[in-house]
């Protein structure tokens, strides 16, 4: 009983961590409907950048996470602006093209700047260990990104609903013609969120060094995760990613765990069946474009 | 009543051979009498270009967006080792049609998934089956030898006359027959009243199911061949190479595909064969430079084409032969731009 819910458990941190890296994606795949194949680099970007300052610097583990962030958020604007903003009208073609061609470009220059062996971020003693909640074992990392993506999620959830900026969003997504006739800068705002969600996956490239494991691999292997994650969930609230990313989560650790052969059979079959049965994703519409 | 004769003339004229299309299988076999030291280059040539015509019968034509035809390839690559492997079927030209079977009928079955939903669905859709697959040939590792790859694959001659040699001779010239044969097919499908109907599909459903073509069924079709093509060109890789490992059904297979085929250009049969050796030779060149990263080059080209505009670079590359095509056979005749791009 002991494990079930330690399983669970980790089931619940990994999902969430999966839904701090592809939140990023609902919005620029299914809010701005870009085939964003690449945002896993961003995420390894983020990664990256908190390995080099901890481990190389001496910098304290909390202290680089925030820097994670900017920096992939800095990335991301960065690349929007001289790149991604062109293909917007584009075909879904060549958007994947695109962001396969950005995903072996950052897969190889990671490659020779870092070489390819699996990076650890060092972490503080404190993070280190189990702790006995009832007689659960839990381990502080992974309770430690429960709280950090909880409290995440809540703000992003009160951003989009309650702030100026999120109705501005939403308005710009609805639809972008009336949005910028009622003088909302929709590019702008598309940036600016594109440059957030960057962020954001940086953030959980970061914190998912010790639990995916960071390599110049990572775009590639977990871009079928974040697509999952977005295109099971559906994009018309924050709340279906969630879901869909605590769905996975959960599924693929107790999939390890409780049948180690067939986990990943099984996610796959999952999608496809998911994807068949609601093409829109479980919860909700997509944007109608 | 001068409509349908309008519509069969013109495609009788456009279905016509060309004297650019005869130079490029002229050229082809010409190269692969001058470079005998390169047989096993110009066979990889060859397969990925046959690979590259199978994805351009339905993005080119049907306008389906795939991000996992490696499937097809892998499944054709396995059943044709297999097949040899356990001496069901020894004759390889046999067992090619037999791998090819297997990857039509995969194809078929897995047509009713993609042709549900728009280009994200089908992109995810196409994306799980391969990676389906590549989970299942890792789970039973008993039959296809996992990671490991099947070994021991012993080719017998084909027809029982020609064996294959350890230079890749044979391999080259029958690589090239088939993708041959295989081109002529296509050629004859894409020209047919069929392959009007999938542009007609491809510019536009709705329109196209208004005028009475059965979309469904004919997305099903051409799925289904470009199924059996690719499955072709994976039996061609096991027996031209005697391997076959699970990076039959990578990703980076069918996005390396993507590749060739956007180099070459969609919707006329040739942008697989060209790209296959631009796509080849940049590979040659890239690993020649840096070894180890030459996949950030082919990154950047992917980026700088899509950037450019792929129907621009089409033309700055096509100037030229355009130019000299005008001036040997005067303003009328037919140049080799591709008829359309993929959108």
């Amino acid at each position: 009983m002991a494990s079930i819910l330690t399983n669970l458990f980790d089931g619940v941190a990994y999902g969430m961590l999966l839904f701090v890296l592809a939140c990023g994606l609902a919005v620029t795949l299914g809010l701005m409907n870009f085939v964003n194949l690449a945002h896993g680099a961003f995420a390894m970007a983020g990664g990256y950048i908190c390995a080099v300052l901890v481990n190389n610097s001496g910098w304290p583990f909390f202290a680089a996470l925030p820097l994670a962030f900017v920096g992939s958020a800095l990335i991301g604007i960065a690349l929007e602006r001289t790149l991604y903003r062109h293909l917007y009208s584009r075909s879904h073609l060549d958007q994947v093209l695109f962001s396969i061609g950005l995903v072996f470009m950052s897969v190889a220059a990671v490659d020779y700047i870092m070489g390819s062996s699996r990076v650890f971020i060092k972490l503080p003693a404190a993070l280190e260990g189990q702790i006995d909640l009832f007689g659960v074992g839990i381990g502080r990392y992974r309770l430690m990104i429960v709280v950090i993506c909880g409290l995440l999620t809540l703000a992003l959830q009160l951003i989009l609903a309650k702030t100026r900026f999120g109705s501005r969003l939403r308005a710009a997504v609805d639809d972008p013609r009336a949005a910028s006739g009622l003088g909302i800068n929709v590019p702008q705002v598309f940036a600016f969120t594109f440059a957030f969600g960057c962020g954001l996956a940086g953030l959980g490239g970061a914190l998912s060094a010790e639990i995916l494991g960071l390599d110049p691999y990572f775009p590639l292997k977990f871009m079928i995760y974040f697509l999952i994650v977005v295109t099971v969930g559906g994009s018309s609230s924050i709340t279906g990613p969630f879901l869909a990313s605590l769905l996975l989560g959960i599924a693929d650790v107790a999939g390890k765990y409780y049948v180690p052969k067939v986990g990943p059979f099984v996610i796959y079959t999952v999608m496809i069946v998911i994807l068949l049965w609601r093409p829109n994703g479980l919860f909700g519409r997509t944007a109608a474009r | 009543m001068t409509a349908p004769s309008d519509v069969s003339s013109h495609a009788m004229a456009s279905a016509r051979w060309r004297i650019s299309e005869v130079a490029f299988w002229v050229l082809a076999l010409g190269c692969a009498f001058l470079f005998p030291s390169r047989y096993l280059i110009m066979t990889d040539i060859v397969r990925l270009g046959l690979f590259a015509l199978s994805l351009d019968l339905i993005l080119g034509y049907a306008g389906i967006v795939s991000l996992g035809h490696a499937a097809f390839f892998g499944v054709g690559a396995y059943a044709a080792g297999l097949l040899a492997l356990h001496g069901i079927i020894n004759e390889p030209v046999i067992a090619l049609v037999a791998a090819g079977l297997v990857a039509a009928v995969l194809g078929f079955l897995t047509s009713f998934l993609v042709i549900r939903g728009v280009d994200l669905t089908r992109l995810m859709v196409t994306l799980g089956i391969a990676l389906l697959l590549e989970a299942l040939a890792e789970r039973f590792s008993d039959i296809t030898g996992g990671t490991d790859g099947l070994q021991g694959i012993e080719m017998q001659p084909i027809l029982g006359l020609f064996a294959f040699d350890m230079f890749g001779r044979t391999g080259l010239f029958y690589s090239l027959v088939v993708l041959f044969i295989l081109f002529l097919l296509a050629r004859r499908v894409v020209h047919s009243p069929f392959g009007l109907s999938l542009r007609a599909i491809k510019n536009n459903p709705l329109r196209a199911a208004a005028i009475g073509v059965p979309v469904n069924r004919r997305l099903i079709a051409i799925y289904t061949l470009a199924a059996f093509y690719a499955g072709i060109a994976g039996a061609l890789f096991t027996q031209t190479t005697a391997l076959a490992s699970l990076d039959v059904f990578s990703f980076e297979r069918s996005a390396d595909l993507m590749l060739v085929l956007v180099i070459g250009g969609t919707g006329y049969l040739y942008g697989g064969l060209i790209g296959a050796v631009v796509f080849k030779m940049l590979q040659e060149l890239f690993q020649s430079i840096t070894p180890q990263y030459w996949l950030f080059w082919i990154g950047l080209v992917l980026v700088v084409i899509v950037m450019v505009g792929r129907a621009r670079i089409h033309r700055f590359v096509l100037f030229v032969p355009n130019l000299i095509i005008r001036q040997l056979a005067g303003r009328k005749a037919a140049v080799a731009v591709p008829e359309s791009d993929a959108s």
